[in-house]
């Protein structure tokens, strides 16, 4: 017997949303969010996401980082350059930008870890090539507020140019992110097959 | 049994053997045979208990806080933040309620947990070993395979004792012939990462191989494993030999007399099979390794010591260019300066890469008998490290240096517990990670070796510790 309708959060589907550029590559999970403000609770953590870049010593905001153009404050997908969200495994990296409205990200490449912590929040990570990232992080730059087209069933991912890229899936992401699915309430699904490894297995004991 | 099995790596060993469950859509429940906690994991166990989960397999689990712990006292009352208070305090109490064995701050066998689960024999070859945290990779120097996941996941640990995965793809790094003198795991590494590039491993476990890993101790093996994870790896792994059984012999939680002699046979079984394939190979030279340093903002910025800062426009791509532009201009660095003209403001000696016992013994014989003209700061990996270097009096050649002697945890790497440096700070590092501001707002990082890192404390700038020991 499985459990595998079990929802934990809102499914993810589409989202149609303005879209910030940040083209350096390996952005890394500490610039994201400080290792400084890891203890906070979720909720008193969200004003510092991209702390350093994004406000001076003494607080002010430094308006020539992207998102803290007007241009971007609604903005609900990010693209960046390769390697993005490296680093550190904090899951925080995630949920502060799910917390800052972000819903998908777009990028040559990611570090792992992201990548699948972004699953465990609901919120899609989408490779593109890196030709085709370099051309949408141009466009952004170019006609700030622009916004991009994200659609899970169909896997594409539609440019501020109007041109459309179809881009992969593992499809156990994409059926967990369109349901919503608790992997922990799925996994419980599988109890007589952990039961079982756990019986003969010689490695599972102190 | 078939006589004919396909030839396998290690990595394929290990995880046919942790298959629960393999969905026909790829994805593989496997199971988890050591659970490692530390204080970071306070949101994972609230949200446990906030769901009425219980803890599957505390038996397999154990904790240690390390990261919001300073490392100028051992008195929880001390924490000035309480939200790293309520973090700290946290593992033991809950600890406690699951029935995980903590080593409390004040326990001896408390310390940074990559390097306590070596230490203590929790981590074994053969095993499967998963932590809340990214440096997790350090383990597979035992020859098991470990990886590092997020808080989620660290969760679904904590319910199943098991995580999904998507089968890794494997690269073998090929170290061809033994180092030269002076240069360590950290510089093989960091020439590694610098060969590959920060994303060169995404997606991929790194296998370390050749005659250079075989002649490395386990603390450079350790050191190389868990820098893995800057390749952009998700673990690396080193097969067992005779250096790994003489390091896990007699540790707690080691296997003992029939059950060791059973575990050996596993074990002999483990390394990759000849014939086996990589996804990927690449080898290096291990004697043409030279002391490296980070001069940028990214591991992959690493040169040897006896080079110079390069210069941007030399880059193969514009985003390439770009990036070293801006890392330059962060770190305060220009194009064309010779690594050893690179006057140094702080040193820092510890961190789960480099803070094993050999990390100190190395740092202290560039020390001994010389005085550190910056503030240097020596952090060791455990206390049962921190006891043995006061055994052999390496405290007291550090104190007599100038060093500041301190108490364990993973302090200045990251800066989670309030020990970090000042804006445009200078530090010569033994940790990992050169981030934008990964050791304060503004901090300067550079990465090296632990004999690199007293070399610059003892002369104010990067030397070439080769020179300095001639």
């Amino acid at each position: 017997m499985t459990q595998e309708n079990v929802p934990a959060r809102l499914p993810f589907t589409s989202v149609s949303a303005v879209a910030a550029p940040i083209s350096q590559a390996n952005v890394d999970t500490d610039q994201i969010i400080p290792g400084r403000f890891l203890s906070l609770p979720r909720q008193t953590m969200v004003p510092h996401l991209f702390r350093d870049q994004r406000y001076n010593d003494n607080g002010t905001p430094k308006p020539e980082f992207v998102l803290n153009r007007p241009e971007y404050a609604k903005a609900g997908i990010l693209v960046a350059g390769r390697n993005f969200a490296c680093g550190s495994s904090r899951e925080m990296a995630v949920t502060v930008l799910v917390d800052n409205g972000f819903r998908a990200f777009i990028a040559p490449s990611f570090g792992d870890i992201f990548f699948s912590n972004c699953f465990q929040n609901g919120v899609l990570p989408i490779v593109l090539p890196e030709a085709r990232v370099n051309d949408l992080l141009r466009f952004l730059l170019e006609l700030p507020g622009a916004e991009i087209a994200v659609d899970l069933p169909s896997q594409t991912v539609k440019g501020p140019d109007g041109k459309t890229d179809h881009f992969t899936i593992d499809p156990f992401r994409k059926d967990c992110l369109l349901r919503g699915i608790d992997e922990i309430a799925m996994t419980f699904g599988y109890e007589a097959d952990i039961k079982a490894f756990e019986s003969k297995s010689i490695t599972a004991r102190v | 049994m078939a006589a004919t099995a396909a030839p396998a790596t290690m990595f394929e060993k290990i995880w046919r053997t942790h298959v629960v469950v393999d969905r026909p859509d790829g994805y593989t429940l496997l199971y988890v045979d050591r659970h490692l906690i530390h204080d970071g994991s306070y949101f994972a166990f609230q949200r446990l208990k906030g769901r009425g989960l219980k803890l599957r397999r505390p038996d397999l689990s154990f904790g240690t806080p390390d990261h919001y712990m300073p490392t100028d006292t051992r008195r929880k009352e001390d924490i000035a933040n309480p939200d790293s208070k309520r973090m700290v305090t946290g593992l033991a109490i809950n600890g406690a309620e699951t029935g995980v064995t903590v080593f409390d701050i004040g326990d001896r066998r408390n310390g940074i947990v990559h390097v306590v689960g070596p230490e203590q024999g929790i981590t074994q070859p053969g095993i499967t070993l998963v932590c809340g945290d990214s440096h997790t990779s350090t383990h597979g120097a035992m020859g098991c395979l470990a990886f590092g996941i997020g808080q989620s996941e660290v969760m679904h640990v904590m319910a199943t004792q098991c995580v999904w995965q998507k089968k890794p793809k494997t690269m073998r790094v090929d170290i061809d012939g033994a180092l030269g003198f002076g240069v360590t795991g950290k510089d093989v590494i960091l020439a590694i990462i610098a060969k590959i590039g920060a994303a060169g491993g995404t997606g991929h476990v790194l296998e370390y191989a050749g005659s250079g890993i075989r002649a490395l101790s386990m603390e450079g093996r350790l050191t190389i494993c868990n820098m893995s994870i800057e390749a952009g790896g998700r673990a690396g792994m080193i097969a067992p030999d005779d250096a790994t059984y003489e390091y896990l012999a007699g540790k707690p939680y080691a296997p003992k007399g029939a059950d060791w002699d059973t575990a050996m046979a596993r074990w002999k079984a483990l390394p990759t099979d000849s014939g086996a394939t990589f996804d990927t190979e690449i080898t290096l030279s291990g004697p043409s390794i030279a002391p490296m340093v980070t001069f940028g903002t990214s591991p992959e910025d690493a040169v040897p010591v006896t080079d110079a800062v390069p210069d941007p426009s030399t880059a193969a791509d514009a985003v390439k260019r770009e990036g070293l532009a801006q890392a330059l201009r962060y770190m305060g660095v220009k194009p064309g300066t010779p690594i050893t003209d690179i006057r140094i403001d702080r040193v820092f000696i510890g961190s789960c890469t480099n803070s094993r016992i050999e990390d100190l013994r190395a740092a202290a014989a560039v020390a001994k008998g010389r005085k550190a003209v910056v503030p240097s700061w020596i952090v060791p990996g455990s206390g049962i490290i921190k006891e043995q270097a006061e055994a052999e009096g390496l405290d007291k050649i550090f104190k007599d240096a100038g060093f500041e002697w301190r108490e364990t945890g993973c302090s200045m790497c990251l800066g989670t517990n309030g020990e970090i440096g000042r804006p445009e700070e200078r530090i010569a590092s033994t940790s990992n990670r050169n981030f934008v501001g990964r050791q304060g707002k503004g901090v300067r990082t550079h990465l090296v070796s632990p004999a690199m890192a007293a070399a610059a404390a003892v002369t104010g700038h990067f030397a070439d510790v080769r020179k300095l020991m001639a």
